[in-house]
């Protein structure tokens, strides 16, 4: 059997393999020049020669912190500065939920007569979202003065553009029937919008802000590096006073409360739907 | 409706207890309002300061569109560093992604561990990572790089860990019959089902690396976000405008190409 | 009484889906009206309380024109009809009561019904809409817990409550399995007859168009073809109607044998 199928010889002709098309090889030339125009920028000095023992320093940091910074009867300890960061992450998100509501309807194309009235929504939008939150604390400091309500406004103001857009998502997907439905009965906009709008869209809002609260927390970390209340500001501190120790602390406190606010604002999220 | 004797109130269904919505929204309540109180946040501190703030944005205009020139170096070098950090974070990605996903790691205390360090890599946010590594290696693009390609690693190695756990089982099994080692069915079995899904991710990545490392600067690692703390610093506020101006035009270029690519892939 | 006079109806890219149609419905008839898919059913229906707009003619109900009526002069005439839809539209998220009590709200201000403070009155005609379609120990439950045929009588209650003196049906029992086909048309009849509201019902089963309708009317491309009591629908007037003979998808009884 075996012997006879080895004699007929196989057309290998007739099944040729298909040609991978030219701007497939184009691509790849392009990527490899984009990729040695990176990398051949990039200054490899500069390294201090004490890196490797800072580094080590903060790693022994992180294994024997500074326990006696959690808490300190007077003046900044770690847990004032977490709870200060919570408290800009959430009062950062409450505002930035009830701005972008307008603005999600305005950006949702089923909400609109015209394609020009949520795209202008959507463009606004992306603009707010492209435009750094750390860049929007400076400036809120400027009028506000260094401290923790300049973080505030600003993660309230850049925290619009994301979840303007998830909420006008969540819009777009809703179900016209209990709209029209409502219309039947003689109700008014309003009434609408309240009967038979706001309930579908209500849980994906929540659940949606609950996840900007998440990217919150975090960003909220950082904005004391710029002056804009939170840990950030005695991390930056101890950073630049060389108090590994202090570091070890503080960057065991974020984590933890990092962890522990995604464990619950998960949980919340995952009863929503 | 008066065909039928009306319904007596005590044959109706009880009304469920609203006890628990009325808490939780007084309990969200105080919160904002403990939140308020500790980050002394005023409408009318707000309204005083509003005057201020406008004074600043009427100073940023017209931009001083000159200054373009001194900043296109930083800029290319935000770029280089987004691209570069990506990268490395991506390779770094790949094996960690395997280990962590539970149908081709099979063994739990392999699985586990690694997703919870992955977990708390990622509570680490990239200006922080940024800063960290500024004070270990000192000032320059470096560190900057290094900090992109940490975060790279922990969202793209998730994104794909994820994606991992929902491949099609068939070709693994396939590949287990025909006798394949574990190597052998990543290549054969795993690979040709991610990889459209992976250089989505990592498009992703780069693009949110784009607007990190616009403010990685910030803290010195590198990039033109150095020039936010010149400028702001000599109160040029005009030439502020350019770089945010500037900044915005890359970021929103770079995006569109990414969504038109990541369009394709999918 | 409704009455249609030189209804027409032309879509932006010019095809006719309503062509000169004239009817008067007296108050208390159960009217079913037939056809195929796209003959016009559905936009005859919602133009009625306007859902969809018309492009000539007029529509009056009792008296009032509904064409011309804008504001609040449209909302006080759309409440006073009811509609059923085919697939419910119920809020699936919000309690039973609730969708019962959105018939309401077109009764009261804006302000009072968005802060929820309804007369204690409404509460009971909601309660009495629900016991006459025999769920109301359901009262509290998520509309999305109800199988179909339960959701579709939340509807029914939701029409009752909001006290109107025409239901129009859009399909009622389209996506609803043969027995509980029947339990809603029953429902429907007897408020028909109980409460002496004019129902006008699409229904795509012949069979079920016989049973239940007092009046029917045919429609084909636009047109009315068929306007008479049910003695006179015989199996010929059905095929005229449909264009082609009588097929078994149309026969709610042949299905379920």
């Amino acid at each position: 059997m075996m012997n006879r199928a080895m004699k007929t010889k196989l057309d290998t002709q007739a099944v040729r393999k298909p040609k991978k098309k030219a701007y497939r090889w184009l691509i790849y030339a392009a990527l490899a020049l984009i990729y040695i125009w990176a990398f051949s920028g990039i200054p490899y000095t500069g390294i201090k020669d004490s890196a490797g023992q800072i580094f080590k320093a903060i790693v022994a940091g992180i294994f024997s912190p500074d326990w006696d910074y959690v808490y300190l009867p007077d003046g900044e300890d770690l847990l004032r500065g977490l709870l200060d960061t919570l408290a800009i992450s959430m009062l950062g998100t409450f505002i930035s939920t009830l701005i972008c509501i307008p603005f999600a309807f305005w950006a949702a194309t089923n909400m609109s007569s015209s394609r020009w009235v949520s795209g202008s929504g959507k463009m606004f939008l992306s603009f707010i979202r492209t435009f750094p939150e750390v860049v929007m604390a400076i400036l809120f400091i400027k009028a506000v003065g260094p401290g923790s309500f300049a973080g505030v406004l600003a993660l309230g103001l850049h925290s619009v553009g994301m979840l303007g857009k998830l909420f006008a998502d969540e819009v777009e997907n809703l179900d016209k029937g209990p709209v029209e439905a409502l219309i039947a009965t003689g109700a008014s906009r309003l009434q609408i919008m309240w009967f038979a709008v706001i309930p579908q869209v209500l849980p994906g809002f929540l659940s949606y802000t609950l996840y900007r609260f998440e990217i919150n927390v975090r960003s909220a970390t950082i904005l004391g590096i710029i002056g804009a209340g939170g840990i950030g500001t005695p991390l930056i501190f101890a950073l630049s006073s060389r108090n590994w120790e202090r570091v070890g602390i503080i960057l065991l406190g974020i984590i933890v409360m990092i962890t522990i606010i995604d464990m619950i604002s998960g949980s919340i999220r995952k009863k929503l739907v | 409706m008066n065909a039928k004797p009306t319904v007596q109130v005590n044959d109706r269904p009880k009304a469920p207890n609203r006890l628990k919505h009325i808490l939780t929204a007084v309990i969200l309540l105080l919160l904002l309002w403990g939140s308020a109180v500790q980050t002394e946040s005023s409408l009318g501190e707000l309204a005083s300061g509003l005057p201020n703030m406008l004074d600043l944005l009427r100073e940023m205009f017209p931009p001083r569109w000159t200054y373009f020139n001194n900043i296109v170096e930083a800029m290319l070098e935000t770029i280089r560093m987004a691209l570069v950090g990506t990268t490395l974070g991506a390779i770094a990605a790949i094996p960690v992604a395997l280990l962590c996903a539970s149908n081709l790691t099979r063994t739990g205390w392999i699985y586990y561990p690694v997703r919870f360090l992955l977990n708390l890599v990622r509570t680490i946010p990239d200006l922080l990572l940024a800063a960290l590594f500024v004070a270990i290696f000192g000032l320059g693009p470096l560190p900057g790089i290094f900090a992109l390609a940490v975060f790279s690693m922990g969202l793209i190695a998730k994104l794909t860990y994820e994606a991992l756990e929902t491949i099609d089982h068939g070709p693994l099994e396939a590949m287990t019959a025909a006798g394949a080692n574990s190597l052998q069915r990543i290549i054969f079995a795993v690979i040709p089902q991610i990889q459209a899904h992976f250089a989505s991710y990592v498009l992703y990545t780069f693009e949110i690396n784009v607007r990190a490392a616009a403010i990685l600067g910030l803290v010195g690692a590198g990039g033109i976000g150095h020039y936010y703390e010149v400028t702001l610093g000599f109160l040029e506020y005009d030439k502020t405008c350019v770089i945010i101006i500037f900044t915005l035009a890359i970021v929103l270029l770079i995006d569109y190409m990414s969504m038109k690519l990541r369009e394709k892939l999918l | 009484m409704i009455e249609l006079k030189n209804v027409s109806k032309t879509y932006p890219n010019g095809t006719k889906g309503l062509n000169d149609i004239n009817l008067s419905i007296l108050p208390g008839e159960f009217v079913v009206i037939v056809g195929l898919s796209g003959a016009g059913k559905s936009t005859l229906l919602r133009s009625i309380n306007r859902l969809h707009d018309i492009t000539e003619g007029d529509i009056q109900i009792d008296g009032k024109s509904i064409t011309r009526a804008s504001g609040q002069q449209l909302r006080e005439i759309r409440r006073g009809i009811g509609m059923i839809f085919q697939s419910f539209n119920l809020v699936k998220r919000s309690t039973v009561l609730r969708n019962v009590m959105a018939g309401r709200v077109g009764y009261h201000s804006t302000l009072r019904t968005m802060l929820g403070l309804f007369p204690k009155e409404d509460t009971d005609i909601a309660f009495e809409a629900l016991n006459r379609v025999n769920i109301m120990e359901k009262a509290y439950a998520r509309a999305d817990e109800l199988s179909g045929g339960q959701q579709q009588r939340v509807a029914i209650a939701r029409v009752l409550a909001q006290e109107a003196k025409i239901i129009l049906a859009d399909e009622p029992v389209a996506s609803l399995d043969p027995l509980t086909t029947k339990q809603v048309m029953d429902d429907l009849k007897r408020i028909n007859q109980e409460l002496g509201i004019t129902t006008i019902v699409n229904l795509h089963f012949i069979d079920l168009a016989r049973t239940y309708a007092t009046r029917i009317i045919g429609l084909r491309a636009g047109e009315v073809v068929f306007d008479g009591p049910v003695s006179e629908a015989t199996d010929e007037v059905f095929s005229a109607i449909y264009g082609r003979p009588i097929q078994q998808d149309e026969l709610l009884e042949e299905r379920v044998v």
